[in-house]
């Protein structure tokens, strides 16, 4: 049905999505619950950084990408000269653009979900006794699990599909970041690339469609396990 | 002993409150909605930081403003039953039980979850989720799990105020069962004068963010100088009493006080228990001369020490029945016409029915 190339950008795709997601999750998370609980200057200022990758031009989002993270870039120097990575055009790189861009997806969720967790309960696990980390880990973990699971899905959907950004920071390169979208870019730019694009359009909206399908369904099961009424 | 000193400000409202409560036993913190009784006990549980104050259990310092020692609620050791019992929602009423008593300190002692399980009658919702579970189930488990975290003091916010009326007259015996059985300090927070009168030893009233009154219940009861007490249709003297017999084929009880006898609709506890009872001011009437060929059940000599001014057109008379005292609310009308004075002496008439029905 596809040709091995075809394949191998599906594998990357999915490959470079979930990197993102998996390295994105934990500081999502965390940013999610200081803005949602955390009381400190520069509160108002992070909220708009965070949210900056849904509002400016994905392209630009690489070139500020490409401008940190590059050779010669502050941060991407100090990479290659300390530890030998090289983010650039790399799937590495890829994964990393991925995430700045889905980012803010999963930092919305979480933050949903927080909003909806009763400060109550946590009062109520502190009287008995529960520190600041166990009560996170014991009441609110569980609690916002499924905001969790729904950001992490949706971030990992809309990964599979990051153009911009990546084309523009890790670059259209076969086998290491040539994803979905970028491939079928190339092709729809091949002549006689008709085909293979109709069918790497056809996988991808499938993957989309199995992706939403999935939260659905975990949310579902989670909140049944939660104790929570389902809608 | 429990001793408490607090002021904090809120934008439109200042808490000010001052008080001790001997313990063990149960304290009534008593006042009208928006009064600060429950910010009083937020700040108690260490859930809110008041600008100034001191809170000393028994020797433990919990909190000292001036002394810069503020015991985080995790480590004060009371145990909050909330209004909106706040179970873990994803965890099963066993697991939320053991919540507390996981993280309760090695070597407190209390009450084992056997033990807990049976006071409250919860062993069949152990598997449930709290979601499952009714009003009135949800607040026995949350006053379980408190108790299960093994506190130094037990803190009750309005544990019944969220149930409807058949909910409550569910939960509140287990509430007594609770404070007869394992003898902890409990501090009560209520704006329900039957919930003070069948629980508390000690009340303490506050009003606006002040505390106007404290001390014994039935000494505080019995004053005519406190509004909030004294103008309530329900107002009227606690009494504490003996069980001394019942009659079945009358449908009667006699209950001993320190001022003689009372006749009452027939009660279930056992003769020799102890209770204590509100005679409502409104409802004793009084007599110049012995009085003859009533149905009331109950007349007793009394001496009038008081006239005090209740609502217009009323007076509240304090009478001394024994060593006891009754309220009485009667029309100025027939203060007047009856020529009332201090130092006569009266009946006091109450009719048995009036001791029927809730908060009798």
């Amino acid at each position: 049905m596809l040709t091995p190339e075809e394949w191998g950008a599906v594998r990357l795709s999915l490959a470079v999505a979930l990197r993102s997601v998996a390295f994105g999750l934990p500081p999502a998370v965390l940013v999610a619950w200081l803005l949602a609980r955390g009381r400190f200057p520069g509160r108002a200022l992070l909220d708009a950084l965070v949210h900056l990758p849904l509002v400016m031009p994905p392209v630009v989002v690489g070139w500020l990408l490409l401008v940190t993270f590059g050779l010669r870039g502050p941060v991407g120097s100090l990479l290659n000269d300390w530890f030998g990575i090289r983010l650039v055009f790399t799937t590495a790189g890829a994964s990393l653009a991925t995430a700045v861009m889905s980012f803010p997806l999963i930092v919305r969720a979480v933050r949903l979900s927080l909003d909806a967790v009763d400060p109550g309960l946590e009062a109520a696990a502190r009287t008995l006794g529960a520190g600041p980390l166990d009560r996170f880990v014991t009441v609110t973990l569980p609690l916002i699990a499924p905001g969790i699971l729904a950001g992490a899905i949706t971030a990992f959907a809309a990964g599979l599909g990051e153009f911009g950004a990546v084309i523009t920071f890790a670059s259209n390169i076969p086998g290491e970041t040539q994803t979905l979208p970028l491939a079928i870019y190339s092709a729809t730019q091949t002549p006689g690339g008709e085909a293979t694009a109709a069918r790497l359009a056809a996988v991808s909206l499938a993957l989309a469609v199995t992706g939403l399908l999935l939260a659905d369904l975990a949310g579902r099961r989670l909140a049944l396990l939660l104790g929570r009424p389902v809608r | 002993m429990l001793e408490v000193a607090l002021r904090h400000r809120f934008p439109g409202f200042a808490l000010e409150a001052r008080f001790a409560a001997p313990m063990p036993g149960v304290t009534a913190v008593f006042g009208p909605s928006g009064c600060g009784k429950s910010t009083l006990l937020s700040a108690v549980a260490g859930l809110l930081r008041p600008e100034e104050g001191r809170v000393v259990l028994d020797g433990t310092v919990l909190l000292d403003t001036e002394a810069r020692l503020v015991l985080p609620p995790e480590r004060r050791r009371c145990g909050v039953v909330f209004q909106d019992a706040r179970l873990f929602p994803h965890l099963s009423v066993e697991t939320n039980l053991r919540y507390g008593l996981r993280r309760a300190p090695r070597g407190a002692e209390g009450p084992a979850l056997e033990e807990v399980v049976a006071l409250l009658g919860i062993g069949h919702l152990l598997h449930r989720r709290p979601a499952a579970l009714s009003g009135g189930e949800r607040q026995r488990v949350a006053l379980g799990r408190a108790l299960l975290s093994r506190p130094r003091l037990m803190l009750m916010d309005e544990p019944l105020a969220a149930l409807d009326a058949p909910r409550r007259a569910e939960v509140l015996p287990y509430l007594a069962r609770v404070r007869d059985r394992l003898r902890l300090p409990i501090l009560l927070v209520t704006h329900a004068l039957d919930e003070v009168d069948r629980l508390a030893d000690h009340l303490v009233l506050m009003e606006a963010g002040r505390v106007l009154a404290a001390g014994p219940i039935e000494t505080l009861a019995a004053r005519t100088d406190l509004p909030l007490l004294a103008s309530r249709r329900d107002a009227g003297a606690l009494l504490a009493c003996t069980v001394l017999g019942h009659d079945p084929l009358r449908g009667l009880t006699r209950l001993r006080f320190e001022g003689g006898e009372l006749r009452v609709p027939l009660r279930e506890e056992a003769p020799g228990t102890a209770l204590r009872i509100r005679v409502r001011a409104r409802d004793i009437s009084v007599s110049t001369e012995e009085p003859r060929g009533l149905s009331v059940q109950n007349v007793l000599p009394a001496v009038l020490e008081a006239i005090d001014p209740a609502a217009p057109h009323e007076a509240m008379l304090r009478l001394r029945v024994g060593q006891a005292v009754l309220l009485a609310r009667i029309t100025g009308d027939a203060v007047a016409r009856l020529g009332l004075r201090p130092g006569q002496r009266l009946w006091a008439l109450v009719k048995s029915v009036a001791f029927a029905g809730p908060g009798a």
